[in-house]
């Protein structure tokens, strides 16, 4: 196993994040897509722990942050979700163009 | 310790104890009045009676301070002054508060709080369900402290802070039912009345003030008995000028006219009133300053007893005529303040304070059996009244008790505290005016016994069926009856009661003593002409008006032509001060509008047509072109951008994300690529 390997694999999911991210139009899968990147950084973080610095676990460390920060994130998110289909009997991007002109 | 005080008195000393905590501690009464105020504005309306507990609980508390030095002034005498310095001007001047602690603040200490938690536990009942409840409360707490404030003044500042904060929450409670136009024109008659009184009291306590070098009452009265030179300059006009404030708060002719009027406030509120809280305010004044007009003020003696015997006879009159039985009580008031200042100003101290002391109680008794009255008819008319004695029987009694005090029945408290100011009279060689005051008295029982008839005598002539107050209502005029009926007996001339002396000895406890004019034994000759009078003003009443009359025709069948149709419009004192006043001030108000209209206008309109005109060439010159072209084009100019850059503005997120991803692109191709 490489470096390469895993920073493939990193970017491929990092791009599949963004593309749903931009094409999805529900609320929940845009959040999903989010996870997705993080995801991506994460293994990217650990691989370059794993293969470059050897004793310090620096990048385990921020992983570990990532992963909390996300957990809160999509806690908020997932609520904003809720409260707008509350409202609005709809989770489509499309149907949230307020905050405009 | 009495036989001490009687010597003490005789030889110009007064033997008394510092009165220890209670006296120390005596300041707490001027204080929680305020803290109820406080509480009662605050939480009062969650409160099941709305506030009426933290006043009952408040004025409790003071009545046990009062009653406990009231108790120890009895036994030993208590002299005690405290004071806080608050600040002072220049170097002479220093301004305190704080609490005097002698026989005369003791008893009103005693009066005010006694009084007081009678009538507000009697308000409890009488006011039960009324609009603005805790605000009532609030305004009588605030009424009863700012009394307690003013007699417990050491200085004439602290005096007039009370005496204009009773003046105030006088305002408040007279026009408490301010939904109806006359009771908001009555507040506003009383206010500026009492205000016309005290611009004297307060250019005389500055006269006074000023030329003492201090606002200190017991200085004031120490300099007066040592006939200081600089207060004697002073004295003859600024007594006067305090005079004339005692007149405005004591309601003396002819500044009288807000009295009656005062009415229109609840009826609790009268009572207070006219028993202990601001219409005594005048006569404590000049109890207080006293030794002014015993040594160096003498000369206005005259003036001072003239117009308080035409206020006990002329304004008792009027309370022949009237119907409403507020009115009779409130003309009654008048008429006994009458007797009160007559007294003080002959040289009579203890007897117009001992009568301040008795009718207090019985005036309250009066005032709430005419509330519950009030209470039962929904009408405060006698003509709706009659018949009361049966459904009533508590208010009839206690009121019938109230009546024959009032008018100086033999043993009731009135007849005491009456036949000494006629003692007083007689003794210091007013003999006119001692029987003006006999003359007065007759009255007294006149109009009472017309009153009596009227409201509890013949048949019902109003609506619905009447029956008696509820007891929170029917004790207080029992706890007020036992003191009207009782306690004349505390002065009975030459009598010391063994153990606690006499009402004129525990008032001769204080820092000036003065030569105080009271009968040293009973006149009984005197005596028996005022019961006399009494009791055929009482006769003459219930002959006339015994007899069931249905119609208001009826009942002033008696009525004098020429003398009633002048009671009926009192004396047309109400409409001369109208009409002197808009007479006055009409062809002033018209001549002041002319100068203003052609004078001061003109000159305005010359002054201003030049500045018009100058601001006309800035205006158009630099302001238009100049200054608001600059605004105007960067207004424009963000205007137009505004509107350019707003259509990026979409509101659709994942056209944001994807500028956000094509920028993150952007910068990722120039870090590989270009750096």
């Amino acid at each position: 196993m490489t470096l390469t390997q895993f920073l493939v694999i990193g970017a491929a999911l990092f791009a599949l994040g963004v593309y749903g991210l931009l094409v999805r139009r529900n609320l929940v899968l845009i959040l999903l897509s989010v996870e997705l990147m993080l995801a991506a950084v994460n293994i990217n973080l650990v691989a370059f722990e794993a293969f470059l610095v050897t004793t310090q676990a620096i990048g385990q460390v921020f992983a570990i942050f990532v992963i909390t920060v996300a957990a809160a994130e999509v806690g908020i998110g997932l609520a904003i979700v809720l409260m707008i289909f509350r409202n609005r009997r709809s989770a489509n991007v499309d149907d949230l163009s307020l905050m405009r002109w | 310790m009495v036989t001490a005080m009687v010597m003490a008195v005789a030889e110009g000393v007064v033997q008394a104890g510092d009165g220890g905590f209670f006296a120390d501690t005596a300041g707490i009464m001027l204080i929680l009045p305020f803290v109820a105020f406080a509480l009662i504005m605050t939480v009062g309306k969650r409160l099941p009676y709305h506030g009426g507990e933290i006043a009952v609980a408040a004025l409790a508390v003071n009545t046990v301070w009062a009653t406990v030095l009231f108790v120890m002034n009895m036994t030993g005498g208590v002299l005690d002054q405290t004071t806080f310095e608050i600040g002072s001007i220049g170097s002479g001047l220093v301004f305190e508060l704080g609490w005097v602690v002698d026989g005369l603040s003791i008893m009103m200490y005693f009066l005010v709080n006694f009084v007081g938690l009678v009538v507000f536990v009697y308000a409890l009942g009488y006011m039960h369900g009324d609009r603005r409840l805790e605000w009532f409360f609030a305004a009588f707490s605030l009424f009863a402290g700012s009394m307690l404030v003013l007699v417990g003044a050491p200085n004439l500042i602290q005096l007039i802070i009370g005496w204009e904060g009773v003046g105030l929450a006088s305002y408040f409670l007279i026009g408490f039912y301010w939904e109806d136009l006359d009771n908001v024109r009555a507040g506003n008659k009383a206010f500026l009345t009492n205000k016309v009184g005290d611009v004297g009291l307060i250019l005389g306590a500055i006269l006074v003030g000023v030329s003492l070098g201090t606002f200190d009452l017991a200085e004031l009265g120490a300099a007066a008995a040592a006939h200081d030179e600089a207060l004697g300059a002073v004295a003859v006009a600024g007594g006067l000028l305090l005079f004339f404030g005692a007149m405005g708060k004591s309601a003396q002719f002819p500044l009288h006219i807000w009295l009656p009027d005062a009415m229109a406030g609840p009826t609790p509120v009268s009572a207070l009133m006219h028993a202990a809280t601001m219409v005594t305010a005048g006569v404590y004044l000049m109890a207080r300053v006293f030794p002014l007009f015993e040594y160096l003020a003498a000369d206005t003696r005259q003036l001072m007893v003239v117009i308080g015997a035409i206020t006990l006879l002329g304004i008792g009159l009027l309370a022949l005529v009237v119907d409403d039985i507020k009115r009779v009580l409130a003309f009654s008031t008048v008429s006994q303040l009458g007797y009160m200042m007559t007294a003080v100003a002959a040289g009579g101290y203890t007897a117009g304070l001992f009568h301040l002391f008795t009718h207090a109680f019985f005036k309250a008794l009066l005032f709430l059996g005419a509330g519950s009255v009030i209470h039962a008819v929904h009408s405060n008319n006698m003509s709706d009244m009659g018949g009361l004695r049966k459904e009533m029987p508590t208010t009839y009694w206690t009121f019938v008790v109230g009546s024959l005090a009032l008018a100086g029945i033999f043993p009731l408290a009135g007849f005491w505290s009456k036949d000494e100011i006629l003692a007083t009279l007689g003794q210091e060689g007013y003999i006119t005016v001692m029987w003006v005051a006999v003359a007065g008295a007759f009255v007294t029982a006149f109009y009472m016994a017309r009153c009596i008839a009227l409201t509890f005598h013949g048949t019902y002539k109003g609506h619905g069926h009447p029956h008696e107050s509820p007891p929170i209502m029917t004790r207080p005029l029992v706890a007020l009856a036992i003191p009207s009926a009782l306690f004349g007996l505390l002065n009975i001339p030459g009598v010391s009661l063994p153990g606690i002396g006499s009402f004129t000895e525990w008032l001769a406890v204080r820092e000036v003593v003065m030569g105080d004019h009271h009968a040293e034994a009973i006149d009984f000759g005197l005596a028996a002409i005022g019961l006399a009078a009494a009791l055929a003003g009482l006769a003459l009443g219930w002959l006339v008006y015994g007899k069931d009359a249905v119609t208001q025709m009826e009942r002033d069948r008696f009525q004098v032509p020429l003398l009633y149709p002048l009671l009926r419009r009192k004396y047309y004192v109400d409409d001369l001060a109208l009409g002197v006043v808009g007479a006055t001030t009409g062809p002033l108000a018209r001549f002041v509008n002319w100068t203003n209209n052609y004078v001061i206008d003109g000159v305005i309109n010359i002054v201003g047509g030049a500045v018009k005109w100058l601001g006309g060439l800035v205006y158009n010159g630099l302001d238009q072109r100049g200054v608001d072209g600059v605004f105007n084009g960067l207004s424009a100019m963000t205007d137009g951008a505004g509107s350019v850059l707003r259509r990026w503005q979409t509101g659709r997120v994942q056209q944001y994300a994807s500028a956000f991803v094509a920028g993150a692109i952007i910068l990722v191709v120039l870090f590989v690529f270009v750096v």
